[in-house]
């Protein structure tokens, strides 16, 4: 298992189009995904899951990365943290 | 059109600024019902688990369709249905439904979307409350499916909506035009928002909803005029009826008399002229004809004037007031919440510099759960920096909380009321306290953060040379120190005529601080009044001030002083002032 913390740099969080577009990465792989804030954990490939965990700019966010592929999972889910900033 | 046009005023909320003048076209939703009709056997169950995947299948397409067609903003609403739709938790609880309770798929549907808006309209965040009629939308797509009716929202053929086409062309603000027409309805899906033509649509009214509802998002992305959460009294409007809506106010005429309708036409032509002009001059930078640049900033209290600040082209925040973070609690906000309410200020500012001033309470402004006693001159008594540097346990919470949030962006800390070195160098050893204790915790925070002063109390201003040396920057409190410098208080309805920022000692103070943070190297930025007020814009430049901060509507005013002016003219305009004989 991979596990990675990041800060939300976008100050809406994850929001509208990039938790969309969060849930449609994630379902390109095998691996199972987790996101977690605070108490609130929930799987990735739910985009109702990913929004009720109300992520919101400046949190930090653990993701839980298990499963076939997980590190070519964690390269690009790395590369959208990375990118997502506004 | 009705024969009896009762008029009637309402409240709501003002989503989407401006003033929008037209007829009704009221909005009527048909409202599905649970049949309550189960599954004979394994067979049924299997037919309707099909019946279910083709109308999600061919709600996603219709999706897909209508993306094609609409403008980024509305894409992005539709894709996340189109995710909703292929949402594994809320297609699970459908199929449960339909395989362990036996229920038809239209019922399923319905009691899954409407458990789901239940819970996200409860939710505490508006955004994901506003997700509520998503789901809503979603459910009713699928229903309509179900229940294989194309409708008329199939993409192609959109409904239009009021009059025929657009009149002669211009943007009509001088006149009523007839055709103009505005929505009235509970709330406004995405879909409604795509099915309708909505080009001869001025304004929308909705019974429910708030900022982030699709209708108020569409509404500012569209420059129409908006008020949400107008409640029942809504529901008494009718086809045709006049209807005047001030999207800024919140307020909703329904057939007004002629010469209301008169007044709002003149003010919805003032404010066209009006927000044109502030538009044009937002991204422009504040540089006079002989290339001084100036730095306009915005004094703000919370997120809402932050979002505002940024609206007016703000370079940045030059005063964040924290009271009313204070103010609006019932008790002492923790420094949990007090990092989060900065940090996100910072966040939202992105990169702009944020000064954020140490609570100022005292003299007029008390708070509920810090009862401070009765003073017979409180503006001479015990205040701002004064309360700050007694409550030490205070004061290094909001330190430790400035600090946590200053690795979000660019962050100053500012201190209000210093009227001694003495009471700098207190701040800044229990400023060395606050973060040592972060060190020990391992919280991240900016170790270079920059402390300034305000400059409000005459002493402050007379000895500015031996503070330069110790603060980072000044920002100077035009309101305080006119008032300590004249002896004037301005409440005082009986000598208010008195007190007078241009009064040549006031103007003196102000210029010599400017000269000393320039001989010490030490920026210089004014965020009081006398900072916004368009009569001092060229004195102040003159005196050689750079770093304005202001109310953010008074941004743009300032700005155009600015860039029609040059040095020789404030320098002069600036002698004339500080000779004056009062």
């Amino acid at each position: 298992m991979i596990t990675k913390d990041y800060i939300i740099r976008a100050p809406e969080g994850i929001h509208a189009r990039p938790a969309a577009a969060l849930v449609k990465l994630t379902r390109q792989f095998k691996a199972v995904i987790h996101l977690q804030k605070g108490e609130k954990k929930a799987p990735l490939n739910s985009l109702l899951n990913l929004l009720s965990v109300g992520a919101k700019g400046g949190d930090t966010i653990t993701l839980f990365i298990e499963g076939e592929e997980e590190s070519s999972a964690a390269d690009a889910l790395d590369q959208f943290f990375n990118d997502l900033k506004e | 059109m009705t024969m009896m046009n009762i008029a009637n005023n309402l409240q709501g909320m003002g989503v989407s600024p401006g003033i929008a003048i037209g007829r009704a076209c009221v909005i009527r939703q048909a409202q599905a019902g649970i049949t309550g009709e189960t599954l004979a056997d394994e067979a049924a169950v299997a037919g309707e688990i099909a019946h279910f995947h083709d109308a999600v299948g061919r709600s996603i397409r219709e999706l897909r369709v209508l993306m094609a067609g609409a403008e980024t903003a509305v894409a992005d609403i539709l894709e996340v249905q189109v995710e909703l739709l292929q949402d594994p938790m809320w297609e699970g609880e459908v199929l449960s439904k339909i395989e362990a309770d036996k229920k038809n798929a239209g019922d399923a549907v319905l009691e899954v979307t409407r458990a789901l808006m239940n819970t996200f309209g409860s939710m505490e965040d508006e955004y994901l409350r506003a997700r509520a009629a998503d789901i809503e939308d979603i459910g009713k797509r699928v229903m309509r499916h179900l229940r294989n009716e194309n409708g008329g929202m199939a993409g192609g053929g959109a409904m239009p909506v009021g009059g025929g086409g657009r009149g002669s062309e211009g943007d009509g603000a001088n006149a009523v035009d007839d055709s103009d027409t505005i929505l009235v309805a509970t709330d406004l899906s995405p879909s409604d928002l795509i099915a309708l033509d909505i080009s001869r649509v001025v304004g929308f009214a909705t019974r429910a909803g708030g900022k982030t509802s699709h209708a108020s998002i569409v509404a500012r992305l569209r420059g129409i005029a908006a008020v949400a959460g107008c409640g029942e009294g809504l529901d008494a409007i009718a086809d045709g009826d006049m209807m005047v809506l001030d999207g800024t106010t919140g307020i909703l005429l329904v057939n007004p008399a002629p010469e209301v309708v008169e007044q709002y036409v003149e003010k919805r032509k003032e404010q066209l002229a009006t927000t044109r002009f502030l538009q044009s001059l937002k991204s422009k930078e504040a540089i006079t004809t002989d290339g001084t640049a100036v730095h306009l900033s915005a004094n703000i209290g919370s997120i809402e004037d932050m979002e505002q600040a940024l609206e007016y082209g703000a370079q940045g925040v030059g005063l964040l007031r924290t009271e009313l973070l204070f103010m609006q609690s019932n008790s002492l906000p923790t420094e949990e919440e007090q990092f989060i309410f900065y940090k996100n200020i910072l966040v939202r500012a992105a990169g702009r510099p944020v000064t954020i001033r140490t609570l100022d309470i005292g003299g007029d402004k008390a708070l509920p759960y810090l009862p401070l006693p009765k003073e017979d001159n409180p503006f001479l008594g015990y205040r701002a920096i004064r309360i700050s540097l007694d409550r030490k346990d205070l004061f290094l919470v909001q330190l430790k909380a400035i600090l946590r949030a200053s690795v979000f962006g660019e962050c100053r800390i500012l201190l209000p009321m210093i009227g001694s070195v003495q009471e700098l160098r207190q701040a800044k050893t229990l400023m060395a306290e606050a973060k040592e204790e972060l060190t020990r915790q391992q919280l991240p925070y900016d170790a270079d953060i920059r402390t300034g002063i305000m400059i409000e109390v005459p002493s402050a201003a007379i000895m500015a040379d031996q503070l330069a040396k110790e603060a980072d920057f000044f920002s100077i409190g035009t309101n305080d120190l006119c008032q300590y410098t004249l002896a004037v208080d301005r409440m005082n309805e009986k000598i208010k005529a008195l007190y007078n920022p241009f009064h040549p000692a006031v103007l003196r103070l102000i210029r010599s601080v400017i000269e000393q943070g320039f001989l010490h190297h030490i920026p210089v930025e004014m965020c009081g009044e006398l900072a916004g007020d368009p009569e001092a814009t060229l004195l102040l430049l003159g005196m050689g001030l750079r770093d304005f901060s202001m109310n953010a509507p008074s941004i743009p005013v300032v700005k155009n002083i600015i860039l029609q002016t040059n040095m020789t003219v404030a320098r002069a305009v600036c002698t004339k002032e500080m000779n004056n004989i009062v």
